[in-house]
């Protein structure tokens, strides 16, 4: 240890530029979930075994081709993954150790925060769409359907994702947000049109189509397969993600 | 915009409650602009809680704060104020250079991360991350992310607690290096030697109440306090009868003996003399009372929970 040279810490204080911030920040979220073994398992491995496994082995049955049922249905998987369980387990502990809180004490705004979190979610749903695009591919997938319903549907579906994901992850502890995430996540995964086509409910079906993962995935599969972007879907993923932006810019609690 | 004036922190009669619990009682003390102000007082007494308004983290109740002319909550502090929490604020999954090279890109003109950590002894751990360091490693870590932006006042709460003694000594001197270089720093702790070795000022607050305040100097050379050894069984009523009118002399444990007066320097002279008449060689005699004794005086010598 050296002693300090005068005028070392002499105060030079001034907020770095917004778009310097939100790339350090961007760049520190992403790190934490890709360094994240759990999250990579949530986000990457299981989406990507489900689908290989679903596809290859017969177990469910599905209308139509396999590989063209499933596909949408993993994208729907993975991108609540990514948006909701991933982060509110994130934000839930970050709250817990007093990170958030922390990082309000530095020129970091707010809206720069959401927006790296925001950025860091996209980027991860980018390497999903291509990841189970590309197995899917080697699989025999023949998607249909234009690019810019894929993308408004992944939109509103992120956007009510990360509404549900940060009204939990900002309001609970860590591990209770942990547990609900998850339970959220299995629930969601068997009843939300995923695994299994919510024809298999019999007379359910007709409100577990509403669910935000039942929206996403049959929206998914109706354009991908058929090449319909269905209103009802889009309009369920608006009111969730209106809902569920709402009640988290209310309920959020940062430490 | 340069503010033209002496008070780095203002706080006046200051309130804050949880639920039925009064933390902060009518707090009211000021920090000058590049000076190191530490205030002490036992668990409990409300330092985190009127450090934590300071930072802008909790609203009062009542009365008000200044900081550096602004109030706490105003946006514009932010790069201007560093913040060391009393734990915690680390990503658990982040790297300490990479955690540390993130808050220094919140700012414009940061210090340099790597000779930062280099003089706080972290270097070797600069790859390790936040969770696997050591308490004492990210509570110096957590220092480095309060300066590293050049702030000009600093907060920092409890920033040795459970430190080693070198870990301590580098602490201790970034914190004297602030001040040379014109950083105000308020720091809290229950650490006597800390505040008589950093403290240009001391504030000892108690429930939430001003107890004392001022110098080291001053807060430990008022009334006279005067403590010796020697044999047991002294005639204390006749010493008495020699010292200014109102002195008290006492021996506990045998052996012991505390003299206390109004008048310090007549007081020491009167027990010398004294001392000098009866043959007696008053041992370990000592004049000034400790920062500790003043502390304890004040605060009451019953342990807390």
């Amino acid at each position: 240890m050296t002693t300090w040279t005068p005028g070392t810490l002499s105060p030079r204080p001034a907020a770095a530029s917004r778009g310097q911030m939100l790339r350090a920040q961007t760049k520190a979220e992403l790190t934490l979930t890709l360094r994240n073994g759990e999250q990579v398992l949530l986000t990457l491995v299981i989406p990507l075994g489900l689908l290989v496994v679903l596809t290859l082995v017969p177990f469910v049955t599905v209308p139509g081709r396999r590989v063209d049922f499933f596909v949408p249905g993993v994208l729907a998987l993975a991108v609540m993954s990514t948006a909701f369980t991933g982060q509110a387990i994130a934000t839930g502990f970050e709250r817990q150790y007093g990170v958030l809180k922390r990082l309000g004490a530095t020129p970091l705004p707010r809206a720069v925060l959401l927006a790296a979190k925001t950025l860091g979610v996209l980027v991860v749903e980018l390497l999903q769409l291509m990841l189970i695009g590309l197995v899917g591919w080697l699989l025999g997938w023949h998607p249909h359907g234009d690019v810019l319903g894929v993308v408004a549907l992944v939109a509103l579906g992120t956007a009510a994702f990360s509404g549900l994901g940060l009204l939990l992850g900002g309001t609970l502890r860590g591990l209770t947000t942990l547990a609900a995430a998850n339970l959220v996540w299995f629930v969601l995964l068997l009843l939300g049109g995923v695994v299994f086509p919510l024809s298999e409910y019999g007379a359910a079906a007709d409100v577990l189509r509403y669910l935000p993962t039942a929206a996403l995935s049959d929206g998914l599969r109706q354009l991908l397969q058929h090449r319909d972007l269905v209103a009802r879907d889009l309009a369920t993923l608006v009111v969730w993600a209106v809902v569920a932006l709402v009640a988290a810019a209310r309920a959020f609690r940062w430490e | 915009m340069l503010t033209v004036t002496d008070t780095a922190l203002e706080v006046v009669d200051l309130v804050k409650r949880y639920g039925a619990r009064t933390a902060v009682d009518g707090l009211s003390f000021e920090v000058q602009r590049g000076t190191v102000c530490a205030l002490l007082g036992p668990n409990g007494a409300g330092k985190t809680t009127t450090v934590e308004v300071a930072e802008g983290f909790r609203a009062a109740d009542g009365g008000a704060v200044r900081v550096l002319a602004l109030d706490p909550r105003d946006q514009a502090l932010k790069p201007r104020v560093g913040v060391m929490p009393q734990s915690g604020g680390g990503y658990p999954g982040l790297r300490a250079g990479e955690l540390l090279r993130l808050f220094a890109s919140f700012h414009r003109d940061p210090l340099d991360a790597a000779d930062l950590l280099d003089r706080l002894g972290l270097t070797d751990v600069a790859r390790t991350s936040f969770r696997r360091l050591s308490g004492g490693q990210q509570q110096r870590l957590s220092l480095a992310m309060a300066v590293v932006g050049r702030p000009e006042l600093v907060f920092l709460d409890e920033p040795t607690a459970g430190l080693d003694p070198q870990a301590r000594r580098a602490t201790w001197e970034l914190v004297e290096a602030l001040r040379e270089d014109g950083v105000t720093v308020l720091l809290t702790t229950h650490l006597m030697d800390e505040a008589a070795q950093l403290a240009d000022d001391v504030v000892v607050i108690d429930h939430g109440r001003l107890v004392a305040r001022g110098t080291v100097p001053e807060l430990t050379q008022g009334g006279g306090q005067i403590r010796f050894k020697a044999a047991p069984g002294l005639d204390l009523d006749d010493l008495t009868r020699t010292l200014p009118h109102g002195s008290v002399a006492k021996e506990s444990p045998a052996g012991s003996y505390l003299v206390e007066g109004a008048e310090g320097p007549q007081l020491l002279a009167g027990v010398t003399a004294w001392c000098a008449a009866q043959g007696v060689m008053p041992a370990g005699l000592q004049a000034q009372r400790s920062l500790e004794d003043v502390f304890l005086d004040l605060t009451g010598r019953e342990l807390r929970a």
